[in-house]
């Protein structure tokens, strides 16, 4: 059981091509929806039963934030789809895009008619230019094939779509500041309320949402919402797509019931090199908490086991540690990362991360002071929920967990001026 | 509470668009144009940047910004706030080939380090310069959203992956055999 759904075209050869897509169901979902009339209550209804819920990394159910929207509001209303992927350790809507983008112009043109909405704009990271050039060149042969743009399939609905390309900047990968970025400014998260739903891009009411969020809603259209949320577990519907990545023999992309075992999982990618043990995982791109390995193979990949277990799904990406990895140095690399990102509008993040940044980094370098670790407590607690968007929690999150798990690597670096693992 | 979302204002456009830009840079900038509502030409900024540099060998230079900023009736100084915040445009000359080497953590789990070090003594340059020839620049960049295939680096448009310091030097042949472009 796997790849089911987003990369359902994958064993084929050049699975991106609209045939290829179309011999696997492809558009039969939007044929169905436009020649029965289908309505939008139907639709966002059937979204909802399916346990969809966002794959970028909140896990807010989509059938919910479509039903936020004001479908009768006079003007234009917008679908966003969110191809920023930027967390570090995900590499999965990139997959989509290349190898089947059809599913996602699909998902966005059936979000679109459900929301009553005019156009889509699907925001590409600017680094991802085969993603990109593959994403348009379907963009084509769809509108060849009377299925996007005016009067599609002869129903009377409308909906064009545009690839928008990014700039290198983490934090468009929020959904408000990457409306920004559209708009043609700087990526900077906007306040909440109002809401995208209110008030998106260009002021319009907008839906935005993930890659592989938008290019599971063909299936669920077409093989019913009960369908999808049979496949995974009880809160976490569907399958998912999981990035891992690390020291293992065949990392990569598989699509899987959300739900399967972590140890599946670790197996389908290869399991562990030569050489390396499993010393610990970050489940769901550098954000999520770190947990230790022993407690991972005991956990599957669902929204609920991860967070028992005290750190979140995020975005499928699984990146392995093994035990060669010094735990401080990693953190370095993580916690610059942050800095770096960080766009610099809110104090507690802008000042927050770069101070947690330089204590690791000096603990990493042996100038580490002995109440360096309380001061990191202290710090990561004044970021977490003080900033107008997640990147703060985002970066705090980590610091927190890290030293939650591998406080003695912390104190031996601070204490030895040196390395517990490997002599450095 | 009162909500604005609107373009920037610029009352001094700019009449003779046509001596920005060469026809064909203009056609380019203009189909980004299209893509957005009338009124929101703007949207087409980060686009025409990325048209104009790559046009221009690779970096942005004040002129240049200035141009799009006429070209787009915006104020330079949006134009620059967008310049600045995004990570893919150079504000000083880049070498030839711009190899944008990935050190974050899967990258680093899976031996980035050995790359850098690699391209380093190669090049003779450190992260951040330009070979004296002006071929090659080396850029530390954040997760590029390849992992699977960590180590990685992005060269121009096109990604490598798997990398060993034996594909670096392939991949670094032939680029210094290709003196075209």
């Amino acid at each position: 059981m796997a790849n089911e759904v987003c990369l359902r075209t994958l064993h084929l050869d050049r699975p991106w091509l609209l045939s290829s897509y179309e011999s696997e169901g492809g558009y039969e979902a939007l044929r169905k929806i436009l020649t029965e009339k289908i309505s939008q209550e139907t639709i966002i209804e059937t979204v909802k039963t399916s346990g969809l819920r966002g794959r970028g990394g909140a896990g807010f159910p989509t059938g919910l934030k479509w039903s936020f929207i004001n479908r009768s509001a006079p003007g234009e209303k917008y679908i966003v789809c969110n191809s920023d992927e930027g967390e570090p350790g995900t590499f999965k809507d990139r997959d989509i895009l290349r190898y089947n983008p059809h599913a996602l112009i699909e998902g966005m043109i059936i979000a679109g008619y459900a929301i009553g909405g005019t156009a889509g704009y699907n925001y590409i990271r600017g680094e991802f230019w085969e993603p990109y050039e593959r994403f348009e060149a379907a963009l084509q042969e769809a509108r060849d094939a009377g299925l996007l743009g005016e009067n599609i399939l002869g129903s009377g609905f409308s909906f064009d779509i545009h690839a928008h390309l990014g700039g290198g900047a983490y934090v468009c990968g929020e959904e408000t500041a990457l409306l920004e970025s559209i708009e043609g400014k700087k990526g900077q998260p906007r306040f909440k309320p109002p809401f995208p739903a209110m008030f998106g891009l260009y002021g319009r009411p907008t839906i935005i949402n993930n890659t592989e969020s938008l290019a599971s809603i063909p299936d669920i259209i077409r093989q019913g919402g009960e369908w999808f949320r049979d496949l995974g577990v009880e809160n976490s519907g569907g399958s998912k797509l999981f990035s891992i990545s690390g020291n293992i023999n065949n990392p990569g992309v598989f699509e899987i019931p959300m739900g399967t075992p972590f140890s599946e999982l670790l197996e389908m990618a290869g399991g562990m090199k030569d050489g390396y043990k499993l010393k610990a995982v970050i489940p769901g791109g550098s954000s999520a908490p770190v947990i230790p390995g022993e407690q991972m193979m005991e956990l599957t990949m669902d929204y609920d086991s991860i967070a028992k277990a005290g750190s979140m799904l995020g975005s499928g990406a699984v990146i392995i540690i093994d035990d060669r990895q010094c735990m401080v140095k990693l953190l370095d690399r993580i916690s610059y990362f942050y800095y770096e990102e960080s766009c610099g509008q809110c104090t507690p993040c802008r000042e927050g991360t770069g101070w947690m940044h330089r204590v690791i980094h000096r603990i990493e370098n042996g100038q580490g002071r002995p109440e360096d670790m309380d001061l990191l407590d202290d710090v990561t607690q004044r970021i977490m929920g003080r900033t107008i968007c997640a990147l703060g929690d985002a970066a705090a999150m980590p610091v927190a967990a890290f030293i939650k798990h591998y406080r003695e690597e912390f104190q031996y670096h601070i204490d030895h001026k040196k390395c517990m693992v490997g002599g450095r | 509470m009162s909500l604005r979302c609107e373009p920037w204002a610029r009352t001094d456009k700019r009449e003779d668009k046509e001596n920005l830009f060469s026809p064909e840079i203009r056609a380019e900038i203009d189909q980004w144009v299209a893509k957005y509502p009338d009124e929101w030409k703007q949207s087409a900024v980060m686009a025409a940047l990325r048209i104009v540099q790559d046009d221009n060998g690779g970096y942005l230079t004040e002129e240049l910004m200035d141009r799009v900023a006429d070209y787009l009736d915006m104020p330079r100084i949006a134009v620059y706030e967008v310049a600045t915040f995004y990570s893919m445009y150079e504000l000083s000359e880049v070498g030839q080939h711009k190899i944008c080497v990935c050190t974050n953590v899967s990258c680093m789990i899976c031996g980035s380090e050995n790359i850098v070090e690699h391209l380093e003594k190669r090049l003779g340059i450190k992260l951040g310069e330009t070979t004296e020839d002006g071929k090659f620049t080396l850029k530390e960049v954040e997760c590029l959203g390849a992992c699977g295939g960590a180590p990685m680096f992005q060269i121009g448009k096109q990604y490598y992956e798997n990398l060993t310091p034996e594909l670096v030097d392939s991949i670094l042949d032939s680029l210094e055999q290709d003196n075209g472009e």
